[in-house]
This record gives structure tokens, sequence and C-alpha cells, in this order.
């Protein structure tokens, strides 16, 4: 089932929350919206789930426009919540009934579709106990649990991960591929690039409400102005002369110092990596410490905005 | 089923079973005002073997020591509702003044030849002092009356006034209601129910708010759940509470303080429904208009404070005065305890709980459309 955010614009008074975000998203596939926190994420979420009518632009699923309120078209989507929306005092087992029951789910189709969740979630041995005597990352799973009642050809994920054990995280993840590969739209938001990078086929990075990029990963990566970064750790700084040099070195793009750390963006970090150590051991220099890695979304997000998604 | 029903159904039962499980409100909101009422209700209970409340002290002071003196001291110690003393007319002063006594009786010398001369038209009515707490003055008529009887009484014997006729009435206090006996226990039941469950339907309001503030109406409205479906499955569940909780407050008083329905019925429990219904409405509408959820508990506890309190739940309306009684035929919950009132301890048929209860529904209307007017649907 296909989702496209069409032209979505929502201001709340003075503050533009999303400014013209425009994505498509695809049956089978995982699409990640990354992006700092007050990006708009959630916002933009809440358009997609028809929880908030947009200023302008719509929500389209197979071509329909989606709706606030009794809009049928709803129980095609499922929403995960950033906040864990459960009922902490009933069995977890009450809670799936509950949230089925808002789907119109009941009798044996509820009773099959109670088991169901619970075993893709492996919350099967504990459906009789209340959430509040869960661990966090149970909680977060049951809260998808209770999404996937209504078998949702959409799933939303706002930040399902928030305050999770890594366990949990790839418990989570496994989940969500599950459902991917079960041909259910997935749109998972967070501001965690690791998570965009393992789980996504499609990254759109939205900040100040805006989309900035809207690839694959291997998309987004290619379009890094560095595809790896060398560093490396001396006994005494490197001199001025020194970086001047490497600048100049065939396949370095950028040179950066603090304190003893020197750091080098290249395009090849085979061709680069040997030259930038000749260059400093022939002017006396001695290196205590290398390493190298990749570029990744963060640089991505870094040439975008001039900030990391750490730092916002 | 339609899934419309299978949804409003599941939102209902949810409530329901939350409020089950939270052992506190269940605690506060069914053994508290069978508490709270039972200690009323006490106050006002009949003593047993009398037919009175605890007995009037009242402290007497003979000056003139003679004959019609000493029967009219001897007829007010065998009164049931006074406890008498005889006393020096200081000592009696004094008691007064401290409020010690309720009130004092002062005959003065030369009473008997003046009071008998007087009731056959000759010389001065002789002056009988009645001192007494300005603090209840209620008590100075009462006191009046009983003097006036037993010295009357006692004139109109023979001895005193010769072949002359007696008055020809005695002074018979009748208590009137349409049941066949009244019990202290039916209205502090009826306004204590009232209080608490108003109480009650201001949580259900508050956990409205709290709800907004921890995702889940967010989860809920991400349904395809219509606005009315949502808010009238919140007003059923809360109804249907309100109505459990009156229904075992009733039981227990029925068992334990024998509160009966002398009345209708069916008048009963239209109006127990109908107030049920203003419950869960006036915890949607104050959840409609609140800010925070501090500031909307305190506001709201202050409205049912001011509800209850002009509805006649602490003290009966009749006792207003006149004024405020016409005032508080605009406060619901007046309706709500003359409802119950009515249909119980009253005795009275359908019809004096059919206008209560119709006006508990159409002011549950008007709260109802104030929430989803004022119902911030987006703004979570």
């Amino acid at each position: 089932m296909n989702l496209s955010a069409e032209r979505l614009q929502k201001k709340f008074g003075a503050i533009t929350a999303v400014a013209e975000v425009s994505f498509s998203a695809a049956p089978g596939k995982i699409l990640g919206l990354l992006g700092p926190n007050g990006a708009g994420k959630s916002t933009t979420i809440s358009m997609l789930a028809g929880l908030t009518t947009p200023d302008s632009g719509c929500v389209k699923i197979d071509g329909a426009t989606l709706r606030t309120g009794a809009d049928p078209t709803k129980r095609k989507i499922g929403l995960v919540t950033q906040e864990i929306a459960l009922l902490e005092e009933l069995p977890a087992r009450m809670n799936l009934e509950f949230f089925g029951g808002l789907y119109g789910l009941s009798g044996r189709a509820l009773a099959i579709r109670i088991a169901a969740v619970l075993e893709l979630t492996s919350l099967a041995d504990r459906a009789g106990d209340p959430p509040n005597k869960f661990s966090g990352g149970m909680r977060r799973r049951l809260n998808i649990a209770c999404a996937l009642l209504h078998q949702p050809q959409i799933l939303l994920l706002d930040e399902p991960t928030v305050g999770v054990d890594p366990q949990s995280r790839n418990a989570i993840f496994e989940t969500i591929e599950v459902l991917a590969r079960e041909g259910r739209t997935v749109i998972y938001t967070t501001h965690y690039m690791e998570e965009v990078e393992r789980l996504c086929d499609r990254i759109v990075i939205v900040d100040h409400g805006r989309v900035l990029a809207d690839d694959s990963l291997a998309g987004l990566l290619a379009g890094a102005p560095a595809g790896n970064k060398l560093t490396l750790k001396y006994d005494l700084p490197p001199d001025s002369a020194a970086l001047a040099e490497i600048k100049e070195l065939p396949g370095v793009i950028h040179v950066d110092i603090a304190g003893m750390e020197l750091s080098v963006a290249a395009t090849d970090l085979g061709t680069a990596a040997p030259r930038v150590l000749e260059c400093l051991a022939a002017r006396g220099f001695r290196c205590q410490e290398l390493t190298s890695r990749r570029a990744n979304l963060e640089d991505v997000f870094l040439a975008l905005t001039g900030r990391t998604l750490r730092d916002t | 089923m339609s899934a419309n029903f299978t949804a409003f159904r599941a939102l209902v039962r949810k409530d329901i079973a939350l409020f089950l499980r939270d052992r506190r409100a269940l605690v506060i909101s069914v053994l508290t005002p069978i508490l709270v009422a039972a200690f009323f209700g006490s106050l006002f209970a009949p003593v047993a073997g009398g037919n009175s409340m605890a007995r009037m002290k009242v402290g007497v002071a003979d000056l003139d020591q003679s004959a019609l003196t000493q029967a009219v001291l001897e007829s007010l110690t065998q009164d049931a509702s006074l406890d008498v003393q005889v006393l020096p007319e200081d000592q009696a002063t004094a008691l007064v003044r401290s409020g010690k006594l309720r009130a004092a009786i002062v005959f003065p010398k030369g009473f008997e030849p003046a009071a008998t001369g007087a009731l056959l038209g000759i010389g001065q009515m002789p002056d009988v002092k009645l001192l007494y707490d300005p603090s209840q003055s209620m008590l100075r008529p009462m006191v009046a009356g009983l003097l006036s009887q037993h010295v009357m009484q006692r004139l109109s014997r023979p001895n005193f006034i010769g072949n002359s006729k007696p008055i020809p009435f005695n002074v018979d206090g009748i208590a009137l209601t349409a049941g066949p006996r009244y019990n202290s226990y039916s209205h502090s039941f009826a306004g204590m129910s009232i209080q608490f469950i108003l109480l009650m339907g201001i949580d259900a309001g508050i956990a409205l708010l709290l709800m907004r503030q921890e995702g889940m109406w967010r989860r809920l409205r991400a349904a395809p759940l219509s606005r009315w479906l949502l808010l009238g499955s919140r007003v059923t569940g809360t109804t249907l509470i309100a109505m459990g909780i009156l229904a075992v407050v009733y039981l227990v008083a029925r068992l334990i303080f024998n509160v009966r329905i002398e009345g209708s019925l069916p008048g009963f429990a239209l109006v127990a429904a109908a107030f049920a219904l203003l419950a869960a409405t006036t915890g949607l509408m104050i959840a409609s208009i609140g800010g925070s959820v501090g500031a909307t508990r305190a506001v709201a506890t202050l409205l049912v404070l001011l509800l209850v309190m002009l509805g006649g739940a602490w003290v009966p309306s009749f006792l207003f005065p006149e004024w405020l009684q016409h005032v508080t035929e605009f406060v619901p919950t007046r309706w709500a305890v003359d409802g119950l009132d009515n249909t119980t301890w009253r005795g009275l048929p359908l019809e004096y709980g059919l206008k209560p209860a119709a006006i508990l529904v159409g002011w549950s209307a008007l709260f109802a459309l104030i929430a989803v007017w004022r119902f911030s649907w987006e703004d979570d």
C-alpha cells in the first residue's frame, strides 16, 4: 500500500513545525525519517496518522486523501506512538483486547490476532502480567503489538526504541524487518543514525520542518563530500606547514586538528592514508594511533546543515 | 455487531476495568460516602426509647415557691424533651451566660395569684423571665411554648381556678411525611452519595487530561472513531460506574441503616441514572475547559463543594433562607437531592422523581454540549 505526503505544512502559532514536506513510501520497504529533536518528525507522523489536519498539503493512501476523525482509511494504518500508551494496571492480554476492540475486532478473530502479535513480539508467556511489571523493552514491544492487531498495511513508528536496552532494540528491529518482508509499508522516525542505517531502505533527512535529502543510504553516502575519515593521534600537534602540505595531497578533501588529534576526510583512503603518514613522518611527527572509518549519515547531516545530529 | 459498537464497548469496558482495579478509587468512591452518611445520619437519629434528639438542659429559678409553680415544675421535669435543673436565679443566669444551660425560666415572687387573676381578667399578668443563649435563639420560642403549655395545663385544673373551663386544646406536634417512618439516614445517604459521586466524576475528567499527557489520547484518535463515540463512551463508562456506586451505597444503607425506598422505585432509579449522567458530563466538561491537571483539580473540587453545599447535600435546602431556596433551583444537585429524598423517606410517587430526573438530564445535556464545544481535539 503506497503512502505519500504531498507538500505537508503545519504551523503552531508563529512557529512552522513542518514546511512543504513531500515524500512517498512503498509496500515492503522501510522509510526512515531522520532528524534531530524538534525537526518536525512527530508532527509529520501526526499528519500521516490522521491525528492532525495539515494547514496545507495532504496525505494520500493508495490515492485516497486521509482525513482526521472517523475516516475508515485509518484502518489501514498502525501507529506506534513515541510515548508508551498502555493501560499500565491491566494485563497485557486485556490491553490487546482493548486496542483490538477499537478497530472492531472481537471474539475468535480477536483471539487469533492476539496470539499472533504476542508470538511476533515474544510476549506470549507474559500475557497475563500488567505492563507495569514489564521491563522497558517489553513495554515497547507490547506498545508495538497493540498497533499490529488490526493487521495494518502501513505502520508508523515514532521513535519506538527510546529508553530501550540494546538487546530489546535488536528484537524490535527484527520484528520491524519481519513486518516489512510481509509487504507492509513502514515509516520509522528516529534521531539515531545507526537505526536508519541498519533498518531503512530509504531515508528522508529533515531539519527545521524541511526535507534536506531523500535517498537510499548508498545514495546519500555517495553524495557525501568525503567517503572516508582518517583519524591520527601524534605525540606533538602537527604544525601549520604540515597541515598545509596534507591539504594539497591527492584525494584529501578536508583536514581538521583538535589537540593532538588530526582528522582527514578523503575520497579514497587507500591513496590518501600512506601519503599523509609519509608527509608527517618526514617532518618528524610520530604517529601514536591511527583509525579509519567510512563516512556515515552523521557526515551527511553535517554536510547538509553544518551541525551534527548529536549537537542538536 | 458493528465495528463502532465493538469499539464503544471496548472503551466503556476499559473505563470500568480500570476503575475496579484502582482500589483507592473504589474505597474513596464507595466506603467514604457510607461512613460520612452514617456519621451525619447518627447525629439526627432518634434516641433509643425516646422520641427526640438529646434532651435540652433548662434551669428553673422559683422565686414564688407556690403550689402552682411547684406543679408546673413537676410537669416540666416530666417533659421528655427537657432536662430541668432547679437553681437559684443568679446561678441559673451564670450557667446560661457560660453556655452550660440552653435557657433558664425565672418565676417571679407572687406569680400564682397574679397568673390566676390574669386568667380571670383580674389584675395584671405576671412577667416570667426567660433567659437564653443568643447563639441558640431558635430555642427561645420552643422553651416559651413548652412553658406556656405546662402553665396552662396546671392553671386549667379545678384546684386553681374553680369550675372555670379548661383551655380547650393541647399543643400536639406531629411530624409530617408521606413515608411510614422518617429515617434520619435517608437524607444523609442522598447527600453524601451525591458529593462523592460528583468527585468521582471529576476524577474521571482528570483522568482524561492525564490520558492526553501520556499519549493514550493520541492512540485512541489514531483509530477510525468519531469524537462523539470517543466522548460518548467516556460518559457512558463513568455513568455506569456512578450508578454502580449508588447501588452499592444504597444497598449498604438498606441493610445496615434501614434506609428504604418508600416511594416510587422507578422514580428512584430514574433520579439515580440522571444524576450519574450529570456526574459524568460534569467531569467531561471540566476536562474540556481545564488546563493543567493540578489547576483543574483545584477548581473542580471547589465547584463540587459549591454544588453539594447549595444542593442541600449537607444541610437540607428547606433550612436555607427563602431567597437562597429560589436560587438553588438553578443548581442541578438540588434536584438530585430532592429527587432522592422524594423517592426514599418522603415516600412520594413516580411524578416526584420524574421532574428532578428530567431537569438533571437537561443539565447533563448542557454540560455535554459545552464539553464537545470546548474540547481541543488536535492539541495533544
